[in-house]
């Protein structure tokens, strides 16, 4: 079997036991990417040279008999929207074009620790902002699966590379479900870990309450390897738990006997496709006959947290990107008269229109008179989601939704109308609201071949106990869910 | 018609903790331009703050010290505006629950120690700004990032004072007490300290506020009191003239002595506040609450007051020893002697000990004198058994050596004649040769008696009792 194939854990095994070399393997990547890369567009940039470096210091480290990390020497794809140390950081915006960072995000100085191998940078929405990777300056990426289709988003790049076999594992980002819906889409694994058990120091601030870095990747074993690896308190992000974590990946264990799901009616509403509920509810029953009891449960605030969500995300991004002014690193205006009408001409030029949008409707919730119309009603709805989701974890062990509405719409299909696009968020915006933690597995496929995602939710830090299932779920399937595409 | 002027202030003063607000760069003033600067402070993308728990002890301090209700459960909230001095495009401040606040401050109005509360509304804690950079030498505008991130305590308080006086009488004490308490350098021209000023006019009887005008950019007190002065001049013109005061914020110059609108309320910026996501609640615990209360020393105006009300001391002496917080330590030690005047202690305090301590630029900390020595050193004195010279004599010695104050009287043979027929003959001898000085007493110039006590004090190398020797130089002059 071609190496690119291998899951993460796969090769793991193999590097360790010196049956492949960790640059054989990265390699076996840069080859793929070679051959699949003009067709699905994944990275923003690739860092071959500083790869192969980094899979030679680690295959010297084992043939030295060194003890290293599960992840050591596995290629690793890396969201833009993470800052890495010397290496070109954009948000897929013209406005960090430029930006080459001096420092690093914390997830970054802990996977280096472990020994990864960073492949290049993925694309994505610009500064996170959509649900199909098509807000991205740069390029637009392809679903794998049929290249006519969007990926999602906004970890778009992060999905595909993963689906295509361009990277082994990556990391994206998730505010609203930007990595549990282009997982859902392109029918890979993504994990939303609960918020504040992952460092957001150095991830690009989109809505600082609600972001969340997490893994993407083609087995359960595989993303709660590299769980293990970023998730943990940091003194840089006082957002972050106080708390210990296990190893997610060595504790997995496949059994759902006794465990109750709930399956709250207002997910499997008029929005959603029919195919999206039957595949989604043929999962549940596989569960089921392996032993757990099904529980039909209400979350009657669901209706509202797309407005909630709106509001919030934008308030704080509009906050968050003001820094983008033109005054200290990224894009500036060339021709401007004044100060203020640098900083104007800057972030016209600088910004695409989804962001723009998002600004001024963060600018206005926000505005004096209007704030406690929106964003403090925001924050209270915020609250009853919370304490809906509380209650249901009272009767139930986890949550079992669709991931989203439908399978990839194709691309363009979606881009002038704003609604609609954010309509793809109305299964997974609740689980950052509550700052719940949420994986995306990929469950059936539908008339047209393209993947379904079925998103497992859980109560606060339960992640071990959602890859427990997500990982029975895998096990009772046959042991693989995910499927490289054909390219 | 005569009118009343009201005054409210913001002070914003930098707190002296050793590192910044919310990172870890160094808290200090006079580096070179972007060299204590982090991506944390300058805003960087993905960066992150951590709050400076000292910040919060530093401000809870100063809450004590004016009195203030301590907010247990506050928060951190964003300010937002553009300006190239502010990295991040919002400053991460306080909004609706400062850290502190209702509280005052009793301020000393004139030399007769009467007081006047003044109540303050909040302080709240924030970070401060960059600081842009014109030169000549290069077009348009430079920023230096280093003061980005330094803490700041902003005191609001109420429109409480009348006229500039006592707006200068504020701004003394919040000085004096934010160095008493050891929390900011107050170092003016380092811009350690700053105040916005709200002013208005009305006239004298009314009950009603006029409209009010924000002042900014005033740097000095001193400035502080021009500004004032000058809005206020300009208002009551403004009203004279039929005209109406418009809510505005203007800028003080200090240089031209006068103020310039800066934006009309029309224009007044929305800072579109709401809670910092990237920051936890602040939760300050009663018991920690309690433990820095106890730690906040007798501050400087309650000093002042005491020592006018208990030792005597005029209002002069008591501001400049309570002033300093080791001059006023030490003359509270020669008070526990219980032995001679407090107003003796002051004026050898305030006076040699001072001078000596400028000159040589040192503190206490440098000498070996002690408060019994001091104390031992003015007993003699007050009892006539040294001179003032020789006492000064005394003061050198024991301020640099390991000598009792006694010892050095003995050793230099400093101890007063005051025995009458010893100092009789040398006065003979002094007016025996001072014929034209006898000779103008006599004729009515009573005067020259100082001179005459001079002389005599020289012939007796400091050691005669001045006090005798003018008693028999007098008496005889009058018998000859």
């Amino acid at each position: 079997m071609e190496l690119y194939r291998l899951t993460a854990s796969e090769l793991s095994e193999k590097i360790k036991n010196k049956e492949c070399s960790s640059v054989e393997a990265t390699q076996a990547i840069f080859d793929r990417i070679e051959k699949t890369e003009d067709k699905v567009n994944a990275y923003i940039s690739l860092s071959k040279e500083s790869a192969l470096k980094k899979a030679q210091e680690i295959d010297e480290k084992i043939a030295s008999g060194e003890t290293l990390s599960d992840l050591a020497g596995i290629p690793v794809g890396i969201k833009d929207n993470i800052v890495t140390k010397d290496m070109l950081t954009t948000c897929a915006s013209k406005m960090l074009y430029n930006f080459v960072p001096p420092y690093n995000a914390t997830v970054m100085d802990k996977l280096e620790k472990c020994g990864i191998v960073v492949v290049g940078k993925l694309n994505m929405d610009e500064f996170a902002m959509g649900s199909s990777t098509e807000n991205s300056y740069y390029k637009k990426t392809k679903n794998p699966n049929d290249l006519t289709r969007v990926p999602g988003g906004s970890s778009g790049g992060s999905a595909a590379a993963v689906s295509a076999g361009e990277a082994f594992l990556t990391l994206g980002s998730d505010t609203g479900g930007s990595i549990r819906q282009p997982a859902s889409y392109c029918g890979v694994i993504g994990l939303k870990p609960t918020y504040g058990s992952v460092s957001r120091y150095g991830l690009v601030a989109f809505a600082s309450s609600l972001d969340q870095i997490g893994p993407i990747g083609r087995s359960v074993k595989d993303v709660a390897m590299l769980y293990s690896e970023i998730c943990g308190r940091d003194d840089k992000d006082a957002t972050t738990a106080v708390r210990e974590y296990p190893n997610f990946a060595k504790n997995l264990n496949g059994s759902v006997k006794g465990m109750t799901i709930g399956i709250p009616k207002e997910y499997f509403g008029d929005g959603v496709d029919a195919k999206v509920k039957e595949s989604v509810m043929d999962a549940v029953k596989v569960l089921e006959n392996a032993g757990a009891t099904v529980k039909h449960i209400s979350l009657p605030s669901t209706d509202y947290a797309l407005s909630a969500y709106y509001i919030i995300s934008s308030a704080e991004a509009s906050s968050n990107l003001a820094r983008f002014d033109g005054v200290k690193y990224g894009y500036r205006a060339e021709n401007y008269e004044s100060l203020t009408d640098m900083y104007e001409r800057t972030r016209s030029e600088g910004f695409g229109d989804e962001v723009k949008r998002r600004i001024m409707l963060g600018t206005f919730v926000l505005s004096s008179g209007y704030y406690d119309a929106y964003y403090k009603r925001a924050k209270l709805l915020q609250q009853q989601i919370s304490a809906e989701f509380a209650q249901a974890f009272s009767e139930c062990d986890l949550i079992i939704t669709p991931t989203a509405p439908t399978s990839a719409f194709k691309l363009g299909e979606n881009i002038d109308d704003p609604l609609k696009m954010y309509a793809s968020d109305i299964c997974t915006v609740t689980v950052n609201i509550a700052g719940l933690p949420a994986v995306s597995v990929p469950c059936g496929n539908d008339d047209n071949g393209m993947p379904i995602g079925m998103q497992m939710i859980g109560p606060k830090f339960s992640e071990q106990k959602l890859l427990d299932t997500a990982f029975s779920y895998e096990q009772l399937m046959g042991g693989s869910i995910v499927k490289i595409a054909e390219l | 018609m005569e009118y009343e002027v009201i005054v409210g202030l913001e002070v914003h003063a930098e707190l002296s903790t050793a590192t910044k607000i919310y990172c870890s760069c160094k808290n200090s003033f006079g580096s070179e331009v972007n060299s204590n600067c982090c991506p944390i402070c300058t805003g960087m993308p993905g960066t992150l703050p951590s709050l400076n728990k000292k910040v919060v002890e530093y401000a809870v301090k100063m809450g004590h010290a004016l009195n203030c209700k301590i907010n247990n459960v506050c928060k951190m909230d964003r300010k937002n505006y553009f300006y190239p001095d502010l990295p991040k495009a919002y400053q991460i401040s306080q909004f609706d629950i400062p850290l502190c606040e209702n509280g005052y401050v009793d301020i000393i109005l004139d030399e007769s120690g009467a007081t006047k509360r003044i109540g303050v509304t909040r302080i709240h804690i924030e970070e401060d700004a960059g600081k842009l950079l014109h030169d000549d030498s290069f077009a348009g505008s430079l920023v230096d990032f280093n003061r980005c991130g330094v803490p700041l305590i902003e005191i609001v308080s109420e429109p409480d004072m009348r006229g500039s006086k006592e707006a200068k009488a504020y701004l003394d004490s919040i000085k004096a007490i934010l160095q008493y308490i050891d929390i900011s350098d107050c170092k003016m021209q380092e811009g350690s300290i700053r105040c916005d000023i709200n002013v208005s006019v009305r006239p004298v009887g009314s009950d009603v506020f006029g409209t009010r005008v924000e002042m900014k950019n005033v740097n000095t007190f001193s400035g502080a009191v021009r500004a004032i002065e000058y809005e206020a001049k300009r208002q009551i013109e403004v009203i004279e003239n039929g005209g109406t005061i418009s809510q505005e914020t203007r800028r003080w110059d200090d240089l031209q002595g006068q103020n310039f609108l800066l934006r009309s309320k029309e224009d007044a910026h929305d800072y579109r506040y709401f809670p910092e996501p990237d920051l936890l609640t602040i939760h300050v615990p009663e018991e920690e609450v309690d433990a820095i209360k106890k730690s906040i020393p007798e501050l400087p105006n309650a000093k002042i007051l005491r020592y006018m009300h208990d030792y005597k001391l005029p209002h002069y002496d008591s501001n400049l020893l309570a002033e300093n917080m080791e001059k006023s330590a030490f003359f509270e030690q020669c008070i526990e002697f219980n032995k001679v005047q407090p107003k003796n202690i002051s004026n050898w305090i305030l006076g040699d000990i001072s001078r000596i301590f400028n000159e040589k630029n040192i503190s206490f900390a440098d000498t070996k004198i002690t408060a019994k020595n001091l104390v031992d050193m003015i007993e003699m004195v007050e009892k006539s058994e040294i001179s003032n010279t020789g006492a000064k004599t005394v003061l050198e010695e024991i301020m640099f050596n390991d000598i009792s104050a006694r010892q050095v009287v003995e050793e230099k043979g400093l101890a007063q004649i005051s025995d009458n027929s010893a100092l009789e003959a040398l006065v003979k001898e002094v007016l025996a040769s001072n014929e034209k000085a006898v000779n103008d007493y006599k004729n009515g110039k009573t005067n020259v008696v100082g001179f005459l006590v001079g002389q005599c004090m020289r012939a007796s190398k400091g050691k005669g009792n001045p006090a005798i020797l003018k008693e028999i130089v007098v008496s005889m002059i009058e018998s000859m």
